[in-house]
């Protein structure tokens, strides 16, 4: 029996729709909203994955609110939706069922004004209570901008901790290194961090509005420059839902060619942060050699595609950068030389007694906490969640993939992650040349259709989903983005708790979540 | 154990060179005359403060990448500070978020007299892309006079060092 079978047994929708292979929309009752979410939840062991609004007044009068769920069994997104009328806008916060519903409420309370009723939080996310006026809600459909920014006279709320010796160490939004802004309050006693508390929202430009009426070409552009270390999964995953509106099947040159730049970018993160890692304890020799492994991975993209960031090769039906057969071969033999590099990097490591110390069970985000806040990609696998949306879906399946999950959740754990998902990524690349065949790059949308469908590709931080809905003019009509680091910010605020604030750096590089994925 | 390893590396490879002139033959040329530059203007240190508004991060990681030891922009004389009173330059990314505008402002006057501002990727010059947005400037110049331009998206570490030599001199 499929969930949506044992699902209909107790809760009957108002309304099913089922037009995409893995996708179905099940419209329920106002009363049975929370239920039918609570169901879904249970039986497919999955966070709120997404939950976001459309704006439907001018249509159907209406405003309609989404919530996603993903059953890894089966390989399908479940969504329990909700109609409400434009005039009353209220509806019963899931929050306080589902921890992990708690950040998309407050999103759609500040981006729509419209209220989660009951809900356990309802602070700003992004547009900050310093600059923006009530009463502007940036996603509805009738909104105009504020005549003056900047002077609201309001501050945020901060969760305060009281007791003797208690003390709070604010920190940003502007950082001591090279890297995004975000606002860190941590109250400690003495060493150790009791709470804290993250304020985000500083890189906020408003991508969902911005997309808004762009037509898809355009707005592929835009997803590219939504968090730029995942510039390939991003574009890859609007890709996707655009392809599935269209009824598109890329050909199977692209389709490999497109797993081979998905785990290239994976492969320069990752070095990325395991040099990250090595650096914020202070092992500068082995973060130096992990930047030169960066580096030639960012090279050879270049030499690839022309964009160090594997920006401008995804197209709507395929890609635009082919890789010859003469530079396939070229390609096999950097990735072994990569690989070789890696392994010697992985041994440095591992045999310095005093790095292990530091990594070793410092951060711990244990397994059940991680399902309760909704940790996804690769933190969760950290943490023994196996969720990765590459399981059996092809390339992969024919090349054998399988997750690479530790128990500990430590950040000696994502280090682990990181090293073999590296490795298993050269495997893969190399499996990937192998079955390259001759064949056209891109097909060409040809029918011009008015729908939605999701696009959900697991980037190297995790799930990178964006739901996509088009008008008959094949402009976009909404388009919700979810970076995996949206979910997973809160998981470094578990992590912390009870480590002492110089290893704050250290937990945070071992998740190495977007800021301006998170903020959009 | 490793220091043995270490040892026997040493011993069996000799003197192992990166050879940067291969693998991005312009940066020698390029850096030296930058380190000319700073040595005479800047007593051989020009410091500077980067600053994020709102930028997809793809402009850190290539201001990152040129302190990597293939480009390694610091034997030239320019250094990343944590700190804006250590500062000569502001470099800035990102289309300018309003939420940023006070921590941009105040980074600014935070610095030492004598400084100048750079403006870093498509974003940051008119807000590229995000131009047209509800929350952000559209552009560090509107917030400050911005001295330098550095176009790209993003640009390389070798365009980043080429636009500041051609700037400095």
């Amino acid at each position: 029996m499929t969930i949506r079978e044992i699902f209909e047994k107790k809760i009957k929708p108002l309304a099913v729709n089922t037009r995409h292979r893995d996708e179905s929309y099940l419209t329920v009752r106002p009363d049975d909203f929370i239920p039918a979410c609570l169901a879904f939840h249970k039986l497919c062991h999955s966070p709120v994955m997404m939950m976001f609004v459309e704006d439907k007044r001018k249509t159907r009068s209406c405003f309609r609110l989404n919530t996603a769920f993903y059953a890894a069994a089966e390989r399908h997104w479940y969504y329990v939706c909700l109609d409400f009328p434009g005039d009353n806008q209220d509806f019963p916060a899931l929050a306080k069922e589902i921890y992990s519903a708690t950040l998309f409420e407050r999103e759609i309370w500040e981006m729509f004004g419209i209220h989660p009723e009951g809900s356990p939080d309802l602070r700003r996310l992004r547009l900050h209570e310093e600059v923006w006026p009530d009463g502007f809600s940036p996603l509805r459909k009738d909104f105009s901008a504020p005549p003056e920014t900047g002077k609201t006279g309001r501050t945020y709320d901060f969760i305060k901790g009281e007791g003797e010796g208690l003390f709070e160490i604010p920190v940003g939004p502007v950082h001591a290194g090279i890297i995004g802004p975000g606002h860190f309050r941590f109250t400690s006693a003495g060493e150790p961090i009791i709470n804290l508390e993250l304020r985000l929202g500083w890189t906020h430009r408003g991508v969902e509005k911005l997309m808004e009426g762009k037509d898809i070409n355009e707005a592929l552009k835009l997803s590219e420059c939504v968090s730029g270390d995942s510039a390939f999964a991003h574009s890859l995953a609007f890709c996707e839902a655009a392809e599935k509106i269209f009824g598109l099947t890329p050909p199977p040159r692209a389709q490999l060619l497109r797993a081979v730049y998905l785990e290239l970018e994976r492969m320069y993160n990752h070095a990325n942060d395991i040099g990250g890692i090595a650096l914020d304890v202070g092992f500068t020799f082995s973060a130096s050699f992990a930047s030169v492994i960066k580096e030639k991975i960012l090279q050879l993209n270049g030499e690839l595609t022309a964009s160090r960031y594997l920006k401008g090769v995804n197209i709507v039906g395929g890609i635009t950068k082919d890789i010859a057969d003469q530079a396939a071969k070229g390609l096999k033999d950097k990735l072994t030389t990569l690989l070789s590099d890696l392994k010697e990097l992985e041994e440095i490591l591992f045999s310095s007694a005093s790095f292990m110390d530091r990594v070793d069970s410092t951060g711990i985000l244990r397994q059940k906490t991680a399902e309760d806040i909704g940790i996804v990609g690769l933190a969760g696998r950290a943490s023994g969640l196996t969720l990765d949306l590459r399981s059996d879906v092809e390339p992969y399946r024919s090349a054998g993939f399988s997750p690479v999950v530790f128990e500990t959740g430590d950040v000696l754990c994502r280090l682990k992650v990181r090293l073999q998902e590296f490795k298993q990524s050269v495997e893969l690349i190399k499996a990937f040349l192998a079955r390259l065949a001759p064949g056209p790059l891109a097909v060409i949308p040809a029918e011009i259709r008015e729908d939605f469908a999701l696009g959900a590709v697991e980037g190297w931080r995790g799930p990178v989903l964006y739901w996509l809905k088009l008008d008959a003019k094949r402009r976009i009509e909404r388009c919700k983005i979810v970076d995996p680091s949206f979910h997973n910010w809160e998981g470094l605020a578990f992590a912390v708790q009870g480590e002492i604030i110089p290893d704050f750096p250290l937990c945070n590089k071992s998740f190495d979540l977007s800021y301006s994925g998170n903020d959009l | 154990m490793a220091i043995l390893k270490i040892i026997k590396n040493r011993l069996v490879k000799g003197i192992v060179d990166l050879r940067r002139e291969e693998l991005i033959p312009e940066i020698e040329p390029l850096g030296q005359k930058l380190k000319i530059i700073i040595d005479r203007r800047f007593k051989g240190s020009f410091h500077i403060r980067e600053v994020d508004t709102g930028s997809c991060g793809a402009c850190e990681s290539e201001i990152i990448a040129a302190t990597n030891p293939i480009y390694d922009i610091q034997r030239f004389g320019v250094n990343f500070v944590a700190s804006p009173k250590h500062a000569d330059a502001l470099l800035v990314t990102g289309p300018v978020s309003r939420n940023m505008l006070l921590a941009l402002r105040k980074t600014y006057e935070a610095m030492p007299g004598d400084k100048f501002v750079i403006a870093l990727g498509d974003c940051a010059i008119n807000g590229g892309l995000f131009k047209e947005s509800y929350y952000t400037l559209g552009g560090v110049d509107k917030a400050l006079k911005v001295d330098l331009f550095i176009p790209g998206c993003p640009p390389t570490p070798v365009e980043i060092i080429k636009q500041l030599v051609a700037f400095l001199s």
